[in-house]
């Protein structure tokens, strides 16, 4: 009964809990970078304030524009990068997972940037065009490093799979890659990936508000372009758990054991407390922060954290590259250090050596 | 199918994020790759040389430091000098001094802003918001003394509006010290992150042999190498009298032109510590009853380059004609040598490196009707080159040549 009452509230609430947990991620991202430059930040709720200001303004379709693709465009790319939530979660709450589920984990990080190459070319303006250019290269770019990454790992899961078991990402998720030579450079890559992956600086680059004003999705407004800020938002959930799953020995989330409760629900009063009070001090608005950082590492997500204050810190310590710069930096970089990665796993895969 | 073939024009304006000003920039593109580019400017015609003839002499500065709140030192400064080239009036050391302090402070704060813009241009909003930052100290001194963040038009005809107070100089000098520090931070920051190397270094290379056929002033000419400063070729308050250099680099490029202005706050750092330390005592301002008539000149090194002022006199107590040449006016037309040919990327990066500001450039674009521009930039542009040679030829001025430089 219980079981059966689990898996009817993890179906109702996956969608909307993602997407919560989605924007509660973006408005960390703004705070962190907002405290890194000496700025206020904004309050807790502006990510839902923009996506609920958005839904409610006119949706303008240019003439010129493709009307199907570039209306269904952003829909395709939210429910993608939300089935990719799906199976994460499932893997990482009851370990249900399925043979080759890492192929269909990389199809569907794919469908995002796709999504957004499609809309944007057909938008049919000169900016967006650009914005397409770059981010078909961009996606050219990362795409094979982020694979080549993943078979790193793949063969050092292969060693611990023994013949006739499953290579799922539940069975990938039991150890940690990131603790051998060639897995953490494969994790650093990786996260440099997906760093372009969530379009952040410094791979802004298809969006780079100052050349292009927001490039690919130059033409989209009203209710479309609150669709692609869930999407990003979304992604922020998605991409990190994935790495996580994949490189850092996956999340054992959990609920705070019962003898833990009142200590759980003093924080999350500390925490209610201090968000009431972060308007008048800057104190109470950074420990507000810290104390749900604290409750994530808490419940088991310190690893989510910890991926997403990294992706923060590079987004704030670095200009936005040229678009031949970062294929020069993918290709070349990322892909001669995961070559040698790749080769460094096979030979710890050999000969039994474990840290390589 | 009915479909033209359209040329392919990246708008940069007339609104755009690049910067918060109106100006358009027309980039004709191949891919990435700019091919053609032109520019329309003068979307907010203010008529400030028309306004200032009915302004009365001692009511101008106060106009002219509204042309540009960055460069609310040096247009006065400079009006104020050709007023007093009409006037034969001696300033009083103390203001002399005065002057130049307010002029450098302004200069520190402004250089600041362009590395938080450009910082901003290329998506690193942290030194973005870090300059901003540190200029703070500087706009509040300059609020102290000149009782205005911006727009202080701190002079009048025959000295200064404000004194700096002595008791004030104390603290000057220990927000100085801070604004030092900072800045070398940002300064190291900048000459050793590898990727804004990557960015910068060899970017929008404006050669010397362009600069000096564009006639770019300011650190635009001082990053080709072109090392004209009117501070030190023709001294005017107490540049004369303050030990300091003219930075310049050789490359030309957007990184030469970001080390010439980041270099160059230090030396004015240096200039205020220096004015101050030498500050004479003494009244700051002669009183002037009379304008005669007469033509006068004045000019000053704004923080975007030379700023030019022309004011004749028919001895009333309102100029008959006022000329104002400002910096950005001649640096931006620089693009059509440094930007063709280049990524977009980099294009707008290199537009906004001569530090480009729309309230130099506001011309007179005559319109018929809604759209139609009859005389647009090249064409007032042309017709203002006509001019000046015809005045060259009728003074039988010397013929200009490069290798005086």
């Amino acid at each position: 009964m219980s079981e059966q009452l689990m898996n009817i509230l993890f179906w109702v609430l996956v969608v909307p809990g993602t997407v919560v947990l989605g924007l509660v991620a973006s408005w960390i991202v703004r705070k962190v970078s907002a405290l890194v430059q000496w700025r206020v930040g904004p309050p807790l709720l502006q990510p839902a304030y923009d996506v609920m200001k958005l839904m409610g303004k006119e949706i303008l379709v240019p003439q010129e524009a493709q009307r199907i693709v570039f209306l269904a465009a952003p829909l395709v790319g939210l429910v993608g990068v939300l089935l990719l939530s799906i199976m994460l979660w499932r893997i990482t709450l009851s370990q249900t997972a399925f043979m080759g589920d890492i192929i269909v984990a990389i199809y569907l990080m794919v469908l995002p940037s796709l999504a957004l190459i499609l809309g944007s070319s057909g938008s049919g303006s000169p900016h967006a065009a650009v914005g397409t250019g770059r981010e078909m290269k961009l996606v050219m770019a990362y795409e094979l490093p982020l694979i080549l990454a993943f078979v790193v790992v793949i063969i050092k899961a292969a060693g611990s799979v023994g013949p006739g078991g499953q290579l799922s990402l539940a069975a990938i998720a039991q150890q940690t890659p990131a603790l051998s030579l060639s897995g953490m450079l494969a994790f650093l890559a990786a996260l440099l990936c997906v760093q372009a992956k969530l379009g952040f600086v410094p791979f802004d680059i298809a969006e780079a508000e100052t050349e292009l004003g927001s490039g690919v999705l130059m033409e989209y407004s009203g209710a479309l372009l609150a669709v692609w800020k869930l999407m990003q938002a979304v992604m922020l959930v998605a991409l990190p758990l994935f790495l996580g799953m994949v490189f850092l020995g996956g999340f054992h989330a959990t609920l705070p054991a019962p003898g833990h409760v009142p200590f759980f629900a003093a924080a999350l009063l500390v925490l209610a407390g201090a968000r009431l009070l972060a308007n008048r001090s800057k104190l109470m608005d950074v420990l507000s922060l810290l104390v749900f950082i604290g409750l994530c590492i808490w419940v088991g997500l310190g690893k989510y954290v910890l991926i997403v204050v990294l992706l923060i810190l590079i987004k704030n310590t670095n200009p936005r590259v040229r678009i031949d710069q970062a294929m020069r930096f993918f290709w070349v970089y990322c892909g001669g250090a995961l070559a040698a990665a790749v080769v460094l796993a096979s030979i710890g895969y050999w000969w039994d050596i474990r840290w390589l | 199918m009915k479909k033209t073939l359209h040329k392919p024009i990246l708008a940069v304006g007339p609104f755009h994020p690049l910067q918060e000003e109106m100006e358009f920039f027309q980039l004709t593109v191949d891919g990435e790759t700019v091919t053609d580019i032109d520019v329309r400017i003068s979307y907010n015609h203010r008529g400030i040389e028309k306004l200032s003839e009915t302004l009365q002499f001692d009511q101008i500065p106060f106009l002219v430091s509204r042309i540009c709140g960055i460069c609310s030192a040096s247009h006065p400064l400079a009006y104020i000098q050709a007023v007093e080239e009409i006037a034969g009036v001696a300033v009083p050391e103390r203001a002399r001094y005065v002057r130049t302090i307010i002029n450098e402070l302004e200069r520190i704060h402004s250089h600041l802003l362009w590395v938080g813009l450009g910082g901003h241009f290329i998506g690193y909003d942290t030194v973005f918001m870090w300059a901003w930052k540190y200029r703070e100290p500087v706009l509040d001194l300059l609020e102290e003394i000149t009782g205005n963040r911006n727009n202080y038009g701190n002079v009048r005809v025959g000295g200064c509006r404000e004194d700096i107070p002595d008791e004030m100089v104390p603290k000057i000098l220990k927000e100085l010290d801070k604004v030092e520090k900072k800045t070398d931070m940002l300064t190291k920051a900048v000459l050793d992150d590898p990727v804004l190397h990557a960015r910068l270094k060899g970017v929008g290379i404006l050669s010397k042999n362009d600069a000096v056929s564009f006639a770019v002033t300011g650190p635009t000419a001082r990053g080709s190498g072109v090392a004209i400063d009117v501070r030190r070729d023709d001294p005017y308050a107490a540049y004369g009298d303050l030990d300091w250099n003219v930075i310049s680099q050789t490359e030309g490029d957007v990184f030469a032109k970001a080390v010439v202005r980041l270099l160059e706050t230090f030396e004015s750092i240096k200039m205020v510590r220096e004015a101050l330390k030498e500050l004479p005592k003494g009244p700051i301002a002669v009183e002037v009853r009379e304008i005669p008539p007469g033509e006068g000149c004045g000019h000053a090194e704004a923080p975007r380059g030379e700023t030019f002022h022309y004011i004749r006199s028919d001895g009333g107590n309102r100029p008959t004609r006022h000329k104002v040449r400002a910096p950005s006016y001649v640096n931006v037309p620089s693009f059509k040598a440094s930007c063709i040919g280049q990524h977009v990327a980099d294009v707008t990066l290199t537009l906004a490196a001569v530090d480009p500001c729309y309230s130099c450039t506001e011309r007179l674009a005559v319109v018929d009707g809604h759209s139609a521009v009859i005389h647009d930039y090249e064409a007032l542009l042309q017709m203002s080159r006509e001019k000046t040679a015809r005045i060259k030829k009728e003074i039988g001025a010397p013929e200009f040549k490069l290798e005086d430089i």
